[in-house]
């Protein structure tokens, strides 16, 4: 949203500070001018949820680095005496593994988010794109983090996983063969890809952190989305200042949020893990059963469900690479799901058929857990390059406020400012 | 015409280019001994031939040996996984090509994917052609899967004792890699 800035400087230095470097300006504009819709709910605060996520997975990560040993012969073991020898090792270890699984539980929620509420429709979607690539590279981070333990699960992992890439042999002959083989740095998983694991590790979070300023930009340019999906239009009657309203709220959902990832490191640290990872790495025996970390299992699901090596490979890459075509897969003019009687349906739908996934994606693909895979994996699919194309043409959606001020203050607030304010106007957001 | 009002070619917009595509040039030249770091090194390259002494192994026993950090399965095959694996018609192969390593390709038979006079041994990578897993079935007592060979436990890949893919998802036989006989009993890979 375009505002002005109210910045004033007000001692010596922050004016010479405002000539050389604005830095405080951009910090005001960002905080305190910016203005947000006063109709958010708790669903818009796993923005702010998600900055924590990231900050503490980089802080906890820092210190993991200063104790691990990115070498197949002593990996394991420095893990070990990391939790047994180093003072708060366990705490570390235990926020940083459990940290991942929050990270996840936050993410698809904010997807989901936006999904509902349409929010990666004009003129939000490069907004949304960015947000996608932060999630390709979250897949990607916590992907390598796992590998690091150099447990079974670990190994067995890379070795699947990197092995996908050798289905390109059907295509060009050798090709796969040898992108593996540069991704392995040798004949099979060993102390060279472990290396590169690694470094690849340290470097991607921060990578994540310069997308999240690029997504944060973008935000701000068109504004947030709201409940209602209609545009701010009215600054001071529809939009509150971000500090203190969005600030106190999105520290009261964190707070909550932090509850639950205390329960999770003080009580249940193992509980969302894979026992196998706490045996070593062994290259001549797998596990009888591999299974991803909880929150892969949708795209595991995925890959078993095809049939085909290549197949299966695509149809994996390829859930993840539709979501870069939503905002223009979707054809409605209505935005919010609120207001889309016959979509809504079909939100649900895809909700249920991405737990259904991840519920199948830990059991063993035969039988009726094969079919059924395969069924939500044609639905999910569906969705996208079907159901959000049709449904928008032929669905009617239901009438929107005309204004964010109706849907909050009722339908006598129409036509602009002459109403007198039934509210004092921004205190009473809620 | 369109191209009397451009202006003409000069030698500045000769040089912008030449520069440009030199700086491209030298910018991917640099970048190459980057990717190339990534491949295979000349420790893991040097190709580390093992000898195996097949006396100690009994009739139905199956061992396994590392060979280039791969597990290699070694298997004394008993009269009738020899014959089962004789006997199976080409038309029912999922693959129907033999899976020599660095070798001309040749049809999955049974004679091909073995030496001649040594029909008992089948040595073979033993690594699973679908995503990697070790396949289950070289000791005794472990899940050889519907053909009676090797079953991989990640995806349900089963191969038969010839170490053929028959069914489940993967695409290939196993690999045979390339191994001679020094002596009756005893056999160099690589």
């Amino acid at each position: 949203m375009a505002h002005e800035s109210t910045y004033q400087p007000k001692t010596g230095f922050t004016r010479w500070m405002d000539s050389r470097l604005p830095i405080i300006r951009m910090a005001h504009e960002t905080i305190l001018d910016y203005p947000t819709p006063r109709n958010l709910t708790y669903m818009w605060t796993f923005g702010g949820i998600l900055a924590f996520c990231l900050g503490v997975q980089i802080l906890t990560g820092i210190v993991l680095a200063m104790h691990y040993a990115p070498n197949t012969a002593v990996a394991f073991d420095s893990i070990e005496h990391l939790m047994r020898d180093v003072n708060y090792g366990w705490l570390m270890r235990y926020t940083h593994a459990v940290g991942a699984s929050m990270f996840f539980v936050a993410v698809y929620l904010h997807m989901f988010r936006g999904l509902y509420y349409g929010s990666y429709k004009a003129p939000r979607e490069v907004l949304w794109i960015l947000g996608v690539l932060i999630f390709l590279a979250m897949i990607a981070t916590a992907f390598m983090g796992y590998s690091l333990v150099w447990g079974q699960m670990s190994f067995w992992a890379v070795t699947v996983i990197t092995n996908l890439f050798s289905s390109l042999d059907t295509i060009i002959d050798g090709l796969g063969t040898t992108l593996v083989q540069w991704i392995w740095g040798g004949f099979a998983v060993d102390n060279a890809t472990l290396n590169r694991l690694f470094s690849l590790h340290y470097l991607l979070p921060f990578v994540i952190a310069g997308l999240v300023g690029l997504h944060i930009w973008a935000l701000h340019v068109p504004g947030n989305n709201n409940p209602t999906g209609v545009d701010l239009r009215d600054v001071n009657r529809e939009a509150v200042p971000f500090h203190p309203y969005y600030t106190t709220k999105d520290g009261f959902a964190l707070v909550v949020f932090a509850i639950l990832f205390a329960y999770f490191v003080f009580y249940v640290p193992n509980y969302l893990g894979h026992a196998d990872n706490y045996v070593e790495a062994n290259p001549l025996q797998t596990p009888p059963h591999i299974v991803p970390e909880w929150y892969f299992l949708p795209f595991y699901a995925i890959l078993r469900a095809i049939p085909s090596k290549l197949g299966g490979v695509i149809a994996m890459f390829g859930a993840i690479a539709v979501l870069f075509l939503v905002p223009w897969l979707d054809t409605s003019k209505v935005r919010s799901t609120r207001y889309r009687p016959l979509y809504r349906y079909f939100f649900w739908m895809l909700v249920i058929s991405c737990l259904a996934l991840g519920y199948l994606g830990a059991k063993s693909p035969e039988g009726g857990y094969l079919i059924a895979g395969r069924l939500f994996t044609a639905y999910y699919f569906l969705h996208f390059l079907v159901i959000m194309p049709v449904v928008g043409i032929i669905e009617t959606p239901k009438p929107q406020p005309r204004s964010i001020a109706e849907s909050v203050l009722g339908p006598s607030a129409r036509g602009g400012g002459q109403v007198p304010h039934p509210v004092p106007a921004a205190a009473e957001k809620r | 015409m369109a191209t009397t009002m451009e202006e003409p070619v000069t030698r500045r917009d000769f040089i912008h280019i030449a520069a440009t595509a030199f700086a491209g040039v030298g910018a991917a030249a640099a970048l190459w001994p980057v990717i190339s770091q990534m491949n295979p090194d000349a420790s893991a390259l040097s190709l580390a031939s093992i000898e195996l002494d097949l006396a100690p192994i009994q009739e139905g026993q199956g061992i396994t040996v590392m060979w280039r950090g791969k597990p290699i399965f070694v298997r004394n095959r008993s009269a009738e996984e020899i014959k089962a694996a004789q006997d199976v018609p080409m038309a029912e192969l999922k693959d129907p090509e033999a899976r020599i390593m660095e070798g001309a390709a040749m049809p999955a038979t049974d004679a091909a994917r073995t030496k001649p006079g040594h029909e008992q041994w089948l040595v073979m990578v033993g690594i699973c052609t679908h995503l990697g897993c070790i396949p289950k079935g070289q000791r005794s007592g472990e899940a050889k899967g519907d053909y009676g060979g090797w079953f991989c436990p990640c995806h349900g890949s089963a191969y038969d004792t010839s170490g053929r893919i028959r069914s489940g998802p993967a695409p290939r036989n196993l690999d045979i890699p390339p191994y001679e006989f020094v002596s009756d009993t005893k056999i160099k890979i690589g």
